[in-house]
């Protein structure tokens, strides 16, 4: 194990965990944007437009993230309409190839997650609100999302750590995350693992901050579902 | 393929009395460089290459086709007595073998649009995005003597071709000789070139490829030094690289 390889290309790394950060907090902001209004109109059932979403989800679930990176970026290249559009000053940048692919596909996993808390919001509590005037809209912004979000947020938790840990894909359409960082310094001093177990660990570093975070969400928002005793 | 030892030869070649028998290793999947024609003979560079030094230093040379992991045991063996294979000058195989100078040492160079009008400056370079092969001697280079100039880092050559075919980035920074058949003579190389010198820098690119003979074997090496310089002087190596390259394999 060549640690003082490690330390020497530490600035590699630095850059490869901002590179990951950045790439998964944005995915799941706007993978959050799209999926809580997916979610919501999938619960109206809507004649056609349940149709388009329950495809989406379907094919963005269905397939590997990978191949939908590889798809967006050097499949839409290869269409010269494509090149010469307005669309491709966006799609030019790996970059932002990575950021549609990750959105869209976390945002499909989120919006099942969602849907699944909303539909589980126990009838008596909406019962209650519409009993005190509040109307549907009001209901759903004050009743139905805020449960539904407390309900979710073990799953979602796990949807966050897959998302980072799915940021991986980043590395194969050239972008220096944490794995581009390792599979550069194995590359430039032919190491086997180097390079990888460092990555390793600092994605297992990342995972437990991000599992603390959501056990001390769950234990505040979710006190209420625990057994008394342990309050 | 048999030639006949001019006289002026025999006379040249110091102590050494009659036709010298050499066996030569050679590798056969290696196109362009060593491969198997349809006939089940072993052609390219290397071989037409071994043909000229063996001609040279007036031996007889035998070809001995040999996989590459067999390489250096069989010359060891003697199985045969020098691998001609692009066999690159390494610390690790200088070793064990006895390396000639260099008679190969592929440059890298920079692909780009040819009407761009890019040069291996960094100011011919400034604003523009490179694509190299992540972790190659390319990459290294690219970071230690552009360091200002964005790289795109690709897992392999091809990719790097779709990316520059695309337009996602400027130029690519490859081997010369794979740059060639891979992309520029492709029809998705079409309005590409190479611009900028040829690079074989040794601080990234080592020492280029050489024959590699066993330890000891002194003379048959520094024959084989002057054969090198002499085709080289003679247009025999130009003309042999040029059935296969518009770039010189020689490297400067």
């Amino acid at each position: 194990m060549r640690i003082d390889l490690i330390a020497e290309n530490a600035d590699l790394f630095v850059t490869g965990i901002s590179m990951t950060l950045k790439l998964t907090v944005m995915s799941l902001a706007i993978g959050m944007a799209i999926a809580l209004p997916v979610a919501v109109l999938r619960g109206m059932r809507l004649p056609v437009v349940d149709k388009v979403l329950r495809g989406y989800i379907f094919a963005f679930r269905g397939t590997p993230m990978l191949v939908q990176t590889y798809l967006i970026y050097y499949g839409l290249a290869q269409f010269e309409f494509v090149r010469d559009s307005v669309f491709w000053a966006v799609l030019k940048s790996p970059f932002n190839c990575a950021l549609i692919a990750f959105s869209l596909n976390t945002a499909a996993y989120t919006a099942e997650i969602l849907r699944g808390a909303l539909e589980a919001t126990p009838k008596g509590e909406i019962e209650a609100a519409e009993a005190i005037g509040l109307s549907p809209l009001q209901v759903l912004r004050r009743i139905t999302i805020p449960g539904a979000f407390r309900r979710a947020l073990p799953q979602y938790g796990n949807e966050v750590i897959l998302m980072l840990h799915g940021s991986t894909v980043a590395s194969v359409i050239t972008i220096q995350d944490i794995l581009g960082a390792g599979r550069t310094l194995n590359g430039k001093y032919y190491l086997a693992y180097e390079g990888l177990v460092t990555a390793a660990l600092l994605y297992l570093a990342l995972t437990f901050l991000i599992a603390a975070a959501f056990g001390l969400g769950g234990r505040k928002w979710l006190a209420h579902l625990r057994p008394a005793a342990t309050r | 393929m048999r030639k006949f030892l001019p006289a002026a030869m025999l006379l040249c070649s110091t102590a050494i009395a009659g036709a010298e028998e050499l066996k030569v290793c050679v590798e056969g999947a290696y196109p362009p460089m060593s491969m198997m024609n349809e006939k089940g003979e072993i052609v390219g560079m290397d071989i037409d290459l071994t043909n000229a030094l063996c001609a040279e230093i007036g031996a007889s040379c035998a070809l001995v086709k040999t996989d590459w992991d067999a390489m250096i045991p069989s010359l060891m063996e003697g199985k045969c007595d020098a691998i001609i294979a692009s066999m690159s000058i390494t610390p690790e195989r200088a070793q064990i073998v006895a390396f000639t100078e260099k008679y190969l040492q592929s440059p890298n160079m920079f692909i780009g649009r040819a009407d761009a009008g890019m040069t291996d400056t960094a100011e011919g370079l400034a604003g523009k995005r490179v694509g190299v092969q992540r972790g190659t001697v390319a990459n290294d280079f690219m970071a230690g003597e552009f360091p200002d100039v964005e790289l795109g880092l690709y897992g392999s050559e091809e990719e790097i071709y779709l990316d520059l075919a695309a337009g996602r980035i400027d130029a690519a920074f490859v081997d010369a000789g794979t740059g060639e058949i891979a992309f520029l003579k492709t029809p998705a190389g079409e309005g590409f070139a190479y611009f900028g010198a040829p690079h074989i820098e040794e601080k990234y690119f080592g020492k280029g490829a050489g024959i590699a003979l066993r330890p000891g074997e002194d003379d048959l090496r520094v024959r084989l030094n002057g054969a090198i310089q002499a085709i080289r002087a003679n247009g025999k190596y130009a003309e042999i690289n040029n059935k296969y390259f518009t770039t010189d394999q020689y490297g400067g």
